[in-house]
């Protein structure tokens, strides 16, 4: 069995193998592919998401969120666990 | 009127035939056999016409899918055109090094099929001895072989009292999503609800069961949850409306809004070996027929929910009126629905009669 995972500042988040960000020609967006769901995120998701690779840190993704938003840190921090942790519910995300 | 969006996803129905005879099962009464199959160079084109019409993923179904010895090669095909692929099986007909070639061909995803937690009571809903312990097996080697695995449980009256037992399975099994989804009653289903209906207690417990779990296992188990909509107030949103969403090709070419609704006479459906399918998607009759709002009488017509469940499901308006346009049933606002909730409490309270297996029947070749 799987064991749940907690998404913190430190966490290292990437998408597992059977989910898939890809850009999708037919309907000029972003899409994410799992089982049995498509989800169309938008597009501060996005730019979440094309981050999250396996190497940067959540609190490297906020750093750099809140540095192109000009953003206050510990706001966009807080979003970003959050969202990530709501897709780790899912099974849509690992660290 | 906004322009027509492309479908998210394809079932591609392979063929029939299946090792199991489930009394609930989607496909047909009338089954296609294997001579009437479309050939791996027509799957291929359906599949390439899919993914340019802007399909993005592709279930792989049956009957069950890996009787086709070329499952390999259509889901090499898909994953190609970057389609998601997702196998749904029961399970009983695959081995390691048939997984293996699966997973090389780029499988991203399985969902495996369980009648019931208890093994005796398992394969005699599956009508096939020895099946529950084959499905077993068939979801280790799934996880071995590092794909994720979505349990998918039918349940009813003769399986209800071992929900617990189900989730529990579920997630000894490795599985990141189950399905719990309550018999919907159409074709074999129909023929056997009376052996099949749960009562409404039973309902309210399976759904308080499958609420704790949710919270219990979140993190560690998606469920989805399919209610019966007998004992709903309001429909259940078919396919995400039909011609919206979804499109099914069955195993003999034709092109189906969703897997049942065959069942409703008088719908002429194309084939993909005569026509595109981007072509059948738009013009369709059989798609436009119920696509949108405009063809809704009231209730639907002037209701505020009518593009939230777009009118429910055809196929059962069709089933327990004769009128494929009528409200669906199920709806609390339909005409018919104190006939529908009056045929589900006296079938759950009745005695339970034996199944009626899914089976090809023996019929005289035509001549």
């Amino acid at each position: 069995m799987t064991v749940a995972t907690r998404i913190g500042e430190a966490s290292v988040p990437r998408l597992p193998r059977h989910v898939r960000l890809r850009f999708d020609e037919t309907r000029g967006q972003w899409i994410l592919l799992a089982p049995e769901r498509v989800l169309m995120p938008d597009e501060i998701a996005i730019e979440v998401l094309q981050r999250c690779d396996g190497v940067a840190s959540v609190a490297a993704i906020a750093d750099a969120l809140a540095a192109k938003y000009a953003a206050p840190r510990d706001e966009v921090g807080r979003d970003v666990v959050e969202m990530l942790q709501d897709l780790a519910d899912k099974g849509l995300l690992v660290a | 009127m906004t322009a027509l969006a492309p479908p998210l996803a394809l079932l591609a129905e392979l063929t029939h035939r299946c090792p199991l005879q489930c009394p609930y099962c989607s496909n047909p009464v009338e089954l296609e056999r294997a001579a009437g199959e479309l050939d791996t160079q027509a799957w291929m084109r359906v599949l390439d016409e899919a993914a340019s019409l802007g399909v993005l993923q592709v279930h792989f179904s049956g009957g069950e899918p890996t009787a086709r010895k070329d499952l390999e090669a259509l889901i090499a095909h898909a994953a190609g055109r970057g389609l998601y692929t997702n196998l749904i099986t029961a399970g009983v007909l695959i081995d390691a090094r048939r997984m293996a070639a699966l997973v090389a061909a780029g499988l991203d995803h399985v969902q495996l099929s369980i009648q019931d937690s208890e093994p005796a009571n398992a394969d005699r809903i599956g009508g096939l001895a020895g099946g529950h312990a084959r499905k077993r097996e068939a979801a280790r080697i799934v996880r071995e072989a590092g794909l994720p695995l979505t349990i998918n449980a039918v349940v009813h009256r003769q399986n209800l009292g071992h929900l617990d037992a189900i989730i529990d399975l579920a997630v000894a099994l490795g599985a990141g999503r189950l399905e719990v989804a309550h018999v919907q009653y159409y074709g074999w289903a129909l023929k056997n609800r009376a052996a099949l209906m749960p009562t409404r207690a039973q309902l309210e417990q399976a759904t308080e069961i499958v609420m704790a779990a949710r919270e219990r296992l979140k993190g560690t188990l998606v469920i989805d949850y399919v209610v019966p909509d007998y004992y709903a107030r309001r429909p259940k949103s078919c396919m995400g409306g039909w011609g919206r969403r979804f499109l099914n090709v069955n195993p003999a070419g034709k092109v189906l809004p969703c897997h049942a609704a065959q069942t409703i006479t008088g719908l002429e459906f194309d084939s993909v070996l005569e026509r595109p399918l981007a072509d059948i998607w738009a013009t369709s009759e059989a798609f436009r027929r119920f696509r949108g709002t405009d063809w809704m009488p009231e209730p639907c017509r002037s209701c505020d929910r009518r593009e939230i469940d777009w009118g429910g499901c055809r196929c059962q308006a069709f089933a327990l009126t004769g009128d494929a346009e009528a409200t669906d049933p199920a709806c609390a606002l339909s005409p018919d629905h104190a006939d529908l909730v009056a045929t589900a409490e006296r079938d759950s309270a009745g005695s339970t009669p034996d199944f009626v297996y899914r089976r090809i029947r023996a019929v005289a070749p035509a001549s």
